[in-house]
């Protein structure tokens, strides 16, 4: 039986204490495959930002467990917990979060720097995934006098540019008109999904249903059904 | 390591307001601790110039002594008394005393007027122009080529003027190490013709120099000196003593103190603020680089290395500005007493340590605060 990309059990989340406390995971289960993309969707508040954070190892569940590729996460010390993070997850950040100081291929370069990669190296292997992109020819130039949507390229190519085995992308196309959204939701359907990647998709935008291998909703802090499955 | 130290520098210096703003609140504090301290240092040195200049290994005077300038009269007893004790192999007089001097010009100028032991001229000063034994010439004077020698109207060998009615008259030009402190010319002549052209108390030996036969005799010769009913001091303790008196007993260290604590405090506050706000504008992009895998260690790399170089580059700055001033203030007024000591130097780069422990540590704590979910949270 093929390792799962992510599995999740019985996780719960609360925050706050006493009468403050607000439980925002009520014990979810979760297993994606690679190959597959997987949307969550759901209301405002309905925890899913909060699972995508227990989901990448951003933020500590109350109970439960979490297996990435088999390696029960929440028991990995916080810099192994990094160094996973770094090797295994690529986001991409609904606000984008690119460094405004730095050249767009420096902005893809980071995890590779981060990675202790040669700076050279790393700008270069930037520039091949800034090309994967589109955005080759904006290589020196700033973030800002990109448009939202380059941005988000920008932010797709830093997301893959180690390779991770698990892509996570929320609410990718918040900041983007639709058609924007949806050039770049296809974008990655076709040229960043393959079958030993797992992308995991937050989003509240419904145009974009048609590229999800699985759209899974959440309710009131659990995963309450599949809405629709692409072949 | 090399990689995330260039991005933590790109992300510094590319952020080219902030950087200048924290490059301008060192440079300036560097530059005022660095100048307080060295017109301290400055002051400090021109005191001791006489001390410095005279070259002598052991000094014996009043035990009321505190400055070299503020010399009491000792009776002659005492230079016999000093010559006789075990493990001295010289013992000599010295005068030193201010005198009003009417120039060619008929102005009045003061002067420090130094008188060496006849015999030895032990603590005679280099000589630039004519020769030492002139020196015993017919009201002969040798006058000290420092930045007050245009106080005597710039004279040359030969030239003449008054000193208490009587003739003085320029036998030879020398040069010294350090100027005096209070801004009047200084002029050598022998101890006999001092206390002749000088009116002078009872007691005229204003110091005994001693040279002792080897350092170790220094012990015995102070606690022989001290029976006697004064005091022997090393020219290193003397200087020490003059340093002292100026530092706590004239209120100008505590003023130097108050000023460098001030500029301290202002680079601090310009510095630490201007450094935590750069933090707080980058902190979703350091917790960014958190959620993608940077460690605490990398982060507090990058942040200490902001904060370090930021720092560094400042002092630099800092102390050639300050440099730059004093230069220039010489060239503009000789008198200038300004002058850079590696301790001084040690100081301000200790007190841009502070700075920078301060600042890193301030943005250290907010990054390390950060939880990446706050960034998936908006």
């Amino acid at each position: 039986m093929a390792t799962a990309a992510i599995r999740a059990s019985g996780v719960v989340k609360s925050f706050g204490e006493g009468e403050a406390r607000v439980t925002a995971l009520r014990g979810v289960e979760l297993e994606t495959a690679f190959g597959e993309m997987v949307y969550i969707v759901g209301p405002s508040g309905s925890g899913k930002t909060t699972l995508l954070s227990v989901l990448s190892g951003v933020l500590r569940p109350n109970a439960g467990s979490v297996l990435v590729e088999g390696v029960d996460i929440w028991k990995l010390e916080t810099n192994a917990l990094a160094t996973l993070r770094l090797n295994k997850i690529g986001f991409v950040f609904q606000d984008f979060h690119l460094f405004p100081r730095l050249t767009t291929a420096e902005n893809v370069a980071v995890p590779l720097i981060l990675k202790r990669q040669d700076w050279d190296d790393s700008l270069s292997e930037a520039v091949k995934y800034l090309d994967i992109v589109g955005l080759k020819g904006r290589a020196q130039l700033p973030p800002v006098k990109l448009s939202g949507g380059e941005q988000q390229r920008v932010a797709i190519a830093r997301a893959i540019v180690s390779q991770p085995d698990i892509l996570i992308m929320d609410e990718p196309t918040a900041s983007l008109d639709g058609d924007t959204g949806r050039s770049v939701v296809r974008f990655v359907r076709e040229k960043v999904l393959n079958e030993k990647r797992c992308i995991i998709v937050v989003t509240h935008d419904d145009r974009i249903n048609e590229f999800a291998s699985r759209i899974l909703t959440m309710e009131d802090g659990r995963l309450t059904g599949t809405k629709k499955a692409k072949s | 390591m090399k990689g995330i130290l260039r991005l933590a520098f790109k992300l510094l210096v590319n952020d080219k307001a902030k950087f200048t703003a924290l490059i301008v609140g060192i440079t300036f504090a560097v530059f005022l601790m660095v100048q307080m301290t060295s017109l301290f240092a400055g002051v400090l040195n021109r005191s001791s110039a006489t001390v410095l200049n005279i070259g002598a290994s052991v000094w014996v005077m009043d035990p009321s002594v505190q400055t070299v300038a503020n010399s009491i009269g000792m009776p002659d007893y005492v230079l016999d008394g000093v010559r006789s004790i075990k493990g001295v192999k010289y013992a000599v007089p010295l005068y030193s005393g201010a005198a009003l001097l009417k120039l060619p010009s008929g102005t009045f100028q003061a002067a420090n007027v130094i008188g060496l032991d006849d015999a030895t001229l032990l603590g005679r000063p280099e000589l630039i122009e004519g020769k030492i034994e002139d020196i015993y010439a017919e009201n002969a004077f040798i006058a000290v080529s420092d930045s007050e020698f245009a106080k005597l109207e710039s004279p040359h060998i030969g030239s003449e003027f008054e000193l208490n009615d009587h003739r003085g008259r320029i036998a030879g030009i020398a040069k010294v190490a350090s100027s005096g402190l209070f801004g009047v010319p200084t002029l050598y002549t022998t101890y006999y013709r001092a206390l002749q052209y000088i009116p002078s108390p009872r007691f005229t030996i204003s110091y005994v120099l001693v040279e002792p036969k080897s350092r170790d005799d220094i012990p015995e010769i102070k606690r022989a000196v001290s029976q006697l009913g004064y005091r022997a001091v090393t020219s290193d303790e003397f200087v020490q003593m003059i340093s002292d008196f100026y530092k706590y007993k004239t209120g100008m260290g505590m003023n130097i103190l108050i000023m460098t604590v001030i500029s301290f405090i202002v680079g601090l506050s310009i510095s630490g603020q201007t450094f935590y706000t750069f933090i707080l504008e980058n902190l979703e992009k350091f917790g960014a680089l958190k959620a993608i895998g940077a460690t605490n260690h990398d982060l507090i790399a990058m942040i200490l290395f902001q904060a370090g170089f930021t720092c560094l580059t400042g002092y630099g700055l800092g102390i050639g500005l300050c440099t730059l001033l004093i230069v220039l203030a010489k060239l503009r007024m000789p008198d200038y007493a300004s002058m850079i000591t590696y301790t001084n130097l040690a100081l301000a780069f200790f007190m841009v340590l502070i700075i920078a422990s301060v600042s890193s540590y301030v943005g250290v704590r907010r990054v390390l605060r950060i939880e990446p979910f706050d960034i998936f949270r908006g």
